[in-house]
């Protein structure tokens, strides 16, 4: 006899529902069958476009000398994505990519956090859409800052040829630093933030929806659902954390591209 | 059945069993780095903040390990049983 029989005569009424894969491909709200098919994922992302719009012009609209709460933190955000690039990438040319790296942040924290809002319950970033973006913004970015700096030709041999290498692994090197520098870059960044924020929801729902199973099935089992219902709320404060961890990774790598691309020798 | 050609039966997907085998090599590694971090700041604290953006970069490259491990059962389970 197997486990699923043992536990299947118990719960002909309630159903356990496992989290699959088919969450992230919900069905149309509008415009279904056209290229332009408008999911919950969707609505979603455009909620919390909407919600970092005001979350930014509500927190710089009025701003005084001596900060109120909502300012300051604002003015964290701000001043910890600019300590970070200028850590990272150096005082002058930090600088200028502050914008880039303000808006890589703020755009990915905010789609991560949604997956933690009730009734929205899901990552505007675990689609793959969302993070190739950033990916790609991320990715011209840093070949932008790298050519402005040294132009194209400079540009490439300073990102192909490590210094150092003896002529005859030239040829090898550089095709091994062509592959990591421009495909597995940019893919990495795309994988990383696209599977945590899946595995987070996926997580998350198994929890939640083992507890719903374990309260209703009336059994021996539902001694089990305070413990689950106490894992669910854990893991959502770890999920919060996972948000900000990694739009920090995004940013902080990104940052660390663009300042391989601009330093002056490897 | 017969007694004498099957005593014990499990089923299920191999893949369930994957992951934890995926989880592993970077266990190990996120021990090491994360290890190694708290050890160096302990030696320079003037270096922390240096040391852990140092160590986030580390763990991003060790994590992403993980995380193919967990996309494999979606990607090879829905041809294979």
């Amino acid at each position: 006899m197997t486990q699923a029989s043992i536990i299947a005569p118990m719960a002909d009424e309630v159903e356990f529902h496992p989290p699959s894969i088919s969450d992230f491909f919900p069905d149309a709200l509008f415009f279904e069958g056209t290229p332009f098919a408008f999911t919950r994922i969707n609505m979603i992302q455009v909620i919390a476009t909407v919600l970092l719009v005001l979350f930014l012009i509500l927190g710089t609209r009025n701003l005084r000398v001596i900060p109120g709460r909502f300012q300051q933190v604002v003015e964290f955000g701000f001043g910890f994505v600019r300590g970070q690039a200028t850590q990272v990438i150096g005082e002058k040319e930090g600088k200028k990519f502050v914008p880039l790296l303000t808006v890589i942040f703020f755009g990915v924290l905010f789609f991560n956090l949604m997956g933690i809002i009730p009734g929205l319950n899901i990552q505007g970033t675990s689609v793959i859409g969302t993070p190739l973006l950033f990916a790609v913004v991320a990715y011209v970015g840093f070949i932008y800052a790298g050519i402005r700096k040294h132009g194209f030709g400079r540009f490439m041999k300073n990102s192909l040829v490590p210094g150092g290498v003896p002529g005859y692994l030239v040829p090898i090197i550089s095709i091994i630093e062509l592959i990591s520098t421009f495909v597995f870059r940019p893919v990495s960044l795309t994988l990383r933030l696209l599977l945590n924020m899946m595995v987070g929801h996926l997580m998350l729902v198994l929890f939640f929806g083992a507890t719903h199973f374990f309260l209703l099935s009336f059994n021996a089992l539902t001694i089990l659902s305070p413990f689950t219902l106490a894992l669910g709320f854990a893991f959502t404060l770890f999920e919060i954390f996972v948000a900000f961890l990694q739009a920090y990774v995004f940013m902080v790598l990104t940052a660390v591209y663009i300042q391989l691309a601009v330093a002056d020798e490897h | 059945m017969d007694a004498t050609t099957v005593l014990a039966e499990i089923n299920g997907n191999i893949a369930t069993i994957g992951y934890g085998l995926a989880a592993i090599g970077p266990a190990i590694g996120l021990g090491i780095v994360v290890g190694k971090t708290i050890e160096s700041t302990a030696r320079q604290p003037e270096l922390a903040g240096r040391l852990q953006t140092l160590m986030f970069i580390g763990v991003a490259f060790i994590e992403i390990l993980a995380f193919i491990g967990i996309a494999t059962p979606f990607i090879f389970g829905t041809t294979g049983a």
